[in-house]
């Protein structure tokens, strides 16, 4: 059995020569071949082009030349595109395209050696909190397959958590990278909105998503962030600024780093346990040196009405485009240009991406543009104003990933608002463009995994992974068990 | 009741670059369908738009040439509606935050100034193009043109007829011309124009209800579809009807314009910032690099041409009518300094040809320096200005030098007094009856005697030279026996 547990620990075996790439990858799909049917982390598997992949770094390695990513199976949700490899968005309505270019993320992994092991998983169009939202099939949480894996990247966190990839790509609009993370019990970031490219990620709410990895620890995700960042000529948001070693970063002294606890964020709604585990670790920091304050922000209340009216109103726009005249899923029959728009839109997507469809569309319109759209805007500066506020006196803000551990499957899936809920504490990070990492916490007793967030400055990753590897290393929480 | 006209236009001009507004594709026109186009002007999911800085050089040129205040933040906006030619589903154009505003054009019409305001000048990518034509089976979609860059320019409502709105575009047009910002081809649809237009009662201020007239693409059409759209609002009002807001279409086969959509059926276009491009902060430093590129303007030249060369301001408006042809006249006229009569060869036989045939000057055989010698030829009496116009013709035709063409055919005139002379007394002595009419007072009879001449010198006579010899040679003497 070989130990695909973490970037590094593949790492070092690659580069020992106790295990060639062609080896661990047969090995994944051999696990994948195992585990998959219970869990259904995966929309599309690559083997072919995961065993070339494997070739070329098995070349490479016995030249000598081996990177921190050569070799290494990783998992891409299905919204990030890869060239020739369909690209679904788990939606009906693109379940046949084939993108004729590689996302920028999977260009600079595919360069760093990395091995596609396929796409996974996830809400349509990344519009969902539990990836059964999904056109194709629902991803069981690895820990438990009674329980959902999170959302929207299910798929990538499930592959990681099982052991199916070693680690993965997911994007995050709301907290769809950290919320899985925290029910499956890893390791999710999302990088601050620029650090990473966004041209090939199919966009859901352009203001809002980014791009980031899912790994078992805090080193393994540095080490892909060292690879993703940066900037790229083909995203105008992408920002430009030199390029940073994570990985370098880590182990600095983190003595007197001062930590704050909003405390609009441990109030009513949160789980006695997750509030348990949470508390254990603001102490468990409290041990590496950092400082804990309360802090405040204050409109925390109106995070999630503020971002489901901006993330709804540009995904309205972004999902224009797929009205079957160029590609996607077209209607065979229709009488007219409005009935095959409607005809294929209706069939082509599933009901939470044709209800966020409408919300947006709703607050963009004539005479509700002001009340809503302008309204949350104007929200969204006051809550990233808050942010700034209090980065003037804490250096990284702590709080829950989510206020529950993963919930059950079918539990949620009727009640959107309560679904909604899940992302409370993820969604005004996003508004306000901030990374932030989760981090695995504890269990409760049914063996579920909880998570907790730390908030950093914009661009401040460096500074944000090294406390969480701090934590990592002094804390005494185990990771969950998954079946072999 | 006498009423007055309203209008209105905006104006979509093709800015003259290389690649397109938000992808590296070419701009080059008539490629096969599809041919210029990449996953991000396909509108390809994960696609994003990367600003051409050039676009932004040229709304700002274009902003400061019609006299704008250029904003230190401009920012581009999402315009939402579903066509097939539209791969996203939306333009990306601008809206709250234009890049320049306020601005001013004069315009000449009927011999009376007029200033027109310039509400806003935006940029904006293109749709594409759906095919009819040819397809038994369905339609088809071209997205060459998709992403191509357009500078939208939106007047004031200060124009009252069809002929200032045209006027207006002229004007207009040669100022995108003299910056560069735009070929401004109107053939190749690089010039569109939809027109706003009301009526009101004269003397009233409040505006009408509008309708707006789309996509007129030529000067004549324009003031076609004008000329008909105020009749037809002013025999509404006049029956005592009511103008309807709506969209209408010019049928250039029929003449007329007709319901497109009602105001009830407009687009809702849901218009928000663009979240995949940052906004635009243009200071005063981007702002003087583009002053410093503004070449001489229609109005500054046609007025220095009117100062400098003592033209005509008629003259002067024609000659400066693309920054081709003012470059032509002052080339040629520093090469012989007759400017009017350097203008009139222009303005006449020049510009008809290049009509006839759709040509532009630029394109012309002739050099400037070839007319300056050809109207020195004349000036210097070594041709006849009949003769010109033959050598002119070769000229056109050929892009020979003048006095290459005289050289071969022996055209030069002839001015020699005694050869002249020979030719008068043989005429003289060939027409007793005529010399006897003549000296018994039918003096109009000149004209006969110098036609003679000219027959028999084939046109090369110096005509001055004729008549002095002819009025010498026909003086009434005593007959000396």
């Amino acid at each position: 059995m070989i130990n695909t547990d973490t970037i590094h620990g593949v790492h070092q075996a690659l580069k020992k020569k106790e295990v060639s790439a062609r080896e661990l990858v047969a090995s994944i799909y051999e696990r994948i071949e195992r585990l998959e049917g219970d869990i259904g982390a995966y929309i599309t598997l690559t083997p072919d082009m995961a065993f070339a992949q494997a070739d070329a770094a098995d070349r490479a390695i016995s030249s000598g030349d081996i990177g921190p990513l050569t070799g290494i199976p990783i998992a891409i949700k299905d919204n990030i595109c890869t060239r020739g490899v369909r690209t679904t968005c788990a939606s009906h309505i693109l379940s046949d395209f084939l993108p004729p270019y590689d996302a920028t993320v999977v260009s600079l992994l595919t360069q760093a050696g990395a091995i596609c092991i396929g796409k996974t998983n996830m809400d349509e169009f990344a519009m969902g909190s539990s990836t059964e939202n999904s056109s194709y099939k629902i991803t069981r949480n690895p820990v438990n397959t009674a329980y959902v894996p999170g959302g929207s990247s299910g798929g990538s966190a499930a592959s990681v958590s099982a052991g199916m990839a070693v680690a993965a790509l997911g994007s995050d609009t709301g907290g769809s990278i950290r919320q899985p993370a925290s029910y499956c019990g890893i390791v999710g970031l999302k990088p601050t909105y620029g650090r990473v490219s966004r041209y090939g990620l199919v966009a859901f709410a352009s203001s809002l998503d980014q791009i980031g990895p899912l790994c078992k620890n805090v080193t393994d995700t540095a080490t892909m962030m060292d690879i993703i960042s940066g900037h790229d000529t083909r995203d105008a948001t992408c920002a430009k600024r030199p390029p940073e070693s994570y990985t370098s970063g880590l182990g600095a002294s983190i003595n007197g780093v001062r930590v704050g606890i909003p405390k609009e964020y441990f109030i009513e709604g949160i789980e006695g346990e997750v509030s348990a585990a949470v508390n254990g670790a603001i102490q468990d920091i409290k041990k590496t040196g950092c400082v804990v304050k309360e802090v405040s922000l204050p409109h925390t209340p109106y995070t999630i009405s503020t971002y489901y009216v901006l993330a709804t109103a540009e995904a309205s726009s972004n999902l224009a485009r797929y009205d079957g005249v160029r590609y996607g899923y077209r209607v065979p029959l229709a009488n007219s240009l409005l009935e095959m728009y409607t005809k294929s839109r209706m069939i082509g997507f599933g009901p939470e991406v044709k209800r966020r469809i409408m919300l947006g569309t709703y607050v963009l319109s004539s005479g509700y543009y002001d009340a809503y759209y302008k309204k949350a805007q104007q929200m969204r500066t006051l809550i990233t104003q808050d942010f700034m506020d209090v980065f003037k006196q804490v250096d990284v803000v702590l709080t829950p990933t989510a206020p529950t551990t993963a919930f059950k499957i079918g539990e949620k899936s009727d009640n959107p608002l309560q679904m909604y809920l899940s992302d409370i504490f993820t969604i005004s990070v996003n508004l306000a463009g901030l990374p932030a990492i989760s981090i695995p916490c504890g269990m409760s007793k049914e063996g579920l995994p909880i998570g907790f967030q730390l908030i950093g400055r914009p661009f401040d990753e460096t500074h944000l992974l090294n406390i969480a590897y701090q934590y990592e290393k002094k804390t005494t929480v185990c990771s969950p068990t998954i079946k072999n | 009741m006498p009423y007055e006209t309203v209008i209105g236009l905006e104006v979509h001009a093709q800015v003259l670059t290389q690649s397109k507004i938000f992808c590296g594709c070419s701009t080059r026109f008539g490629a096969p369908p599809n041919s210029q186009t990449c996953p991000v002007c396909l509108g390809l999911p994960g696609t994003l738009p990367v600003l051409n800085k050039k676009v932004v050089d040229a709304c700002i040129k274009l902003g400061l040439a019609t006299r704008c205040q250029i904003a230190p933040f401009a920012r581009f906006a999402r315009k939402n509606y579903f066509y097939p030619d539209l791969p996203k589903g939306y333009q990306i154009s601008m809206y709250e935050y234009p890049p320049a505003t306020g601005g001013q054009i004069e315009i000449v019409c009927n011999g009376e100034s007029k200033t027109v305001g310039i509400v806003r000048i935006h940029m904006e990518e293109d749709a594409g193009k759906n095919l009819h034509d040819g397809a038994p089976d369905g339609s088809y979609v071209d997205l060459n043109r998709a992403g191509i860059p357009l500078l939208e320019i939106v007047s004031a409502p200060d124009m009252s007829n069809a002929q200032e709105a045209v006027a207006y575009l002229k004007a207009l047009r040669e100022i995108l011309l003299y910056t560069g910002v735009s070929d401004a081809d109107m053939e190749k649809g690089n010039f569109r124009c939809d027109a706003n237009v009301s009526i009101r009662p004269r003397g009233t201020t409040a505006l009408g209800a509008r309708a707006e007239i789309k996509n007129l693409n030529s000067f004549r059409f324009i003031q076609k579809a004008l000329e008909y759209e105020i009749k037809r609002q002013t025999a509404i009002l006049e029956e005592g009807g009511r103008v309807v807001q709506e969209t209408r279409l010019f049928s250039v086969q029929r003449g007329v314009t007709s319901s497109m959509r009602s105001k009830e059926e407009a687009h809702d276009y849901r218009y928000f910032p663009e979240p995949d491009l940052m906004p635009l902060h243009i200071d005063e430093a981007w702002i003087a690099s583009i002053r410093e590129t503004l070449p001489e303007l229609p109005d500054a030249k046609r007025a220095r041409f009117i100062a400098t060369y003592q033209i005509p301001s008629y003259d002067a408006g024609v000659l400066t009518g693309t920054p081709a042809l003012a470059r032509f006249y002052e080339e040629a006229v520093a090469a012989f300094a007759r400017p009017k009569e350097i203008g009139n060869w222009i303005m006449g036989d020049f510009l008809g040809m290049l009509n006839s045939e759709g040509k532009e000057i630029d394109q012309a055989a002739i050099a400037p320096g070839q007319l300056a010698a050809l109207v020195a030829m004349i000036d210097s009496g070594q041709i006849s200005g009949k003769i010109a116009k033959t050598i002119f013709e070769q000229m056109y035709k050929t892009g020979a030098d003048p006095a290459a063409i005289v050289e071969r055919e022996g055209l030069s005139q002839v001015s020699d007094r005694s050869e002249l002379s020979e030719v008068v007394d043989a005429v003289i002595a060939a027409a007793p009856k005529e010399v006897l009419a003549y000296r018994s007072g039918k003096t109009k009879l000149m004209g006969f005697f110098v036609g003679e001449v000219m027959k028999q010198t084939g046109g090369r006579a110096h005509p001055t030279q004729v008549n002095e010899l002819l009025r010498d040679r026909l003086k009434e003497r005593p007959l000396i026996v």
